[in-house]
């Protein structure tokens, strides 16, 4: 008899083996070069895109963040992420999305720091962007790997401890990243996202019929306990957090890379009608499942995840432990997205332009793939600390990106925006965040976000400065506008 | 009816669908129906209607505000 340590360390180990094979066949169809390594030469299709950006968007958030919250708050945060991914997000996807892709068609960039950098003739600002990109990045990739730790302690009830866990990912991701640039990471993220989608929807059907249907799982609840609303979502709390993850992923490093890498205008348009149908088809069940184990009357202790516990409870030891090698690649594929466009802003928007304009493409490789194994050893050691819970450091995240992008939308659609505009939107709003969230001022103001208040204090920033000031001389105000094509 | 009426049309329909993602007539209810929440109901149907809206976006609007020039 093979004990069930040994079973669930298998699966996740042969899982994780397959992820890699797949990287190392896209890896030996890579070209070095940097258009190919970051963008897979602005040639993927409709089926991997859509997936490498859904796969990007699952993280430890969705398997354990989400159904924590569920199962001690309510589901309602289903409708969150209705509003926030399929519905805002999307829009979103057109209109920024779709104008970064004409833009970067036309002039060639790969990144947002570039692209904003050769309009305004400010490589201040392109390295301003940068940097506050990899600041934010920082604590997202750490969830992933603090994730990842107490995914695998509650699976192997403490057998394997959370460290080894988090170690585990971090190696994975570093050697997957530099191997594989992103045609492996697309790849790969493909493979997981519909790995996921079919696998979370096994596990519904498999302990709603192990518990006699859904019904048993609601004797639990109080009459009103699933009444919409109420405890933890006011109206204010909903609305806040949809927006400012809505616009937090817009600007994540790994997602606004992908707004440069479709194929033709028939890849985006796609992804765009089918993101909210991707949406329900992921987040219903998985976080149903949350809400069913409290009504079940399952015990989570402090700091474990609902999933794996639900999961041993009704489901084989084997199937617990796909799961669980399921979520943890996704947080790969997360990490490794986020991995691989952080190395092209750090060598791109700062290295380069900083330190070394000179630089030959090996040199470049080589600064890349250091700085990432120094990026990730740094969130490893921060999540070793577990400063936070996985909504509050990820909500952190997402809200400094936010904070970025109606400066960049101003940008993208209005020609008298100026360089002072931008950096006045810019710095202003990330202060004002800063200092609530990491300072010591009020996280919210009569219940809705800080993170919201800087978004509209960047956006007014942007367009009062721009008004009041006029363009420097090596500013390009044309080249967001003409000369765009669409095949 | 003109371009630019058809463009408001748009606008105002992307507008009811940012309102109604969440169903905020149905706040404080708890009917389950078919074993979920009547309200998740609402949001499964209301990811379709989203999806089909933005499929016929593609069709007929897209582009529209972006100052591209075709072929």
């Amino acid at each position: 008899m093979v004990s069930s340590l040994a079973v669930q360390v298998g699966v996740i180990f042969a899982y994780l083996l397959v992820a890699l094979a797949v990287g190392l066949v896209a890896y030996r169809l890579t070209d070095r070069a940097a258009e190919d390594y970051y963008l897979a030469s602005r040639s993927l299709g409709t089926v991997v895109l859509l997936f490498t950006t859904f796969a990007t968007l699952l993280s430890a958030f969705t398997f354990f963040g989400g159904p924590n919250l569920a199962y001690s708050a309510g589901p309602e945060w289903i409708l969150v992420m209705g509003l926030m991914d399929g519905i805002l997000f999307a829009i979103l996807w057109y209109v920024l999305g779709y104008k970064q892709w004409l833009v970067g068609r036309a002039r060639g960039y790969v990144t947002l720091g570039e692209m904003l950098g050769d309009r305004f003739g400010s490589t201040g600002l392109r390295a301003l962007v940068a940097g506050i990109s990899l600041f934010w990045l920082f604590p997202y990739i750490m969830l992933q790997q603090m994730g990842a730790g107490t995914a695998i302690v509650g699976l192997t009830e403490g057998a394997i401890p959370y460290w080894a866990g988090a170690a585990l990912i971090t190696v994975f991701m570093v050697v997957y990243v530099a191997a594989a640039g992103l045609r492996g990471v697309a790849w790969t993220d493909t493979v997981q996202g519909l790995f996921m989608l079919g696998i979370v929807w096994v596990a519904v059907i498999w302990v709603v019929s192990a518990i006699g249907g859904p019904a048993a799982a609601y004797t639990g609840f109080d009459a009103d306990a699933l009444a919409l609303g109420g405890g933890l979502y006011t109206p204010q709390y909903i609305i806040s957090t949809a927006v400012t993850i809505a616009f937090g992923v817009a600007m994540f490093p790994q997602i606004n890379q992908r707004f440069f890498v479709a194929k033709s205008d028939r890849v985006l348009k796609r992804s765009f009608a089918l993101w909210p149908v991707l949406v329900v088809l992921l987040f219903v069940p998985a976080f149903m499942l949350g809400t069913w184990a409290a009504g079940l009357g399952i015990d989570v202790p402090e700091g474990a995840n609902v999933v794996p516990i639900l999961l041993n409870e009704y489901t084989p030891v084997w199937f617990a432990a796909l799961v669980i090698a399921g979520a943890m690649a996704a947080m790969m594929s997360s990490s490794d997205s986020m991995l691989l466009s952080g190395s092209s802003y750090l060598t791109r928007d700062l290295y380069r332009p900083l330190v070394d304009p000179d630089a030959s493409e090996a040199k470049e490789g080589w600064v890349a793939r250091v700085g990432v194994g120094v990026f990730a050893v740094g969130t490893f050691v921060a999540s070793l600390f577990q400063p936070g819970s996985l909504i509050e450091i990820g909500d952190l995240a997402f809200s400094g990106f936010a904070q970025l992008t109606l400066p960049v939308l101003v940008s993208l659609y209005w020609t008298k925006t100026t360089r002072n505009g931008m950096y006045a939107g810019i710095v202003g709003s990330q202060a004002f965040y800063v200092l609530h969230s990491l300072g010591p001022l009020s996280a919210t103001y009569f219940g809705w976000d800080a993170a919201l208040y800087g978004m509209i204090l960047g956006l007014v920033l942007t367009v009062g400065v721009s008004a009041v000031t006029s363009p420097a001389p090596d500013e390009k105000q044309a080249t967001f506008t003409d000369g765009l094509s669409a095949d | 009816m003109t371009r630019q009426k058809r463009d408001y049309l748009w606008v105002v329909a992307f507008a009811v669908l940012v309102v109604f993602a969440v169903p905020w007539f149905l706040w404080g209810d708890s009917r389950i129906v078919a074993g979920l929440p009547l309200w998740l109901w609402w949001h499964i149907g209301w990811m379709g209607v989203a999806s089909a809206t933005f499929y016929a976006f593609t069709r007929g609007a897209w582009d529209r505000g972006m100052g591209v020039t075709r072929g």
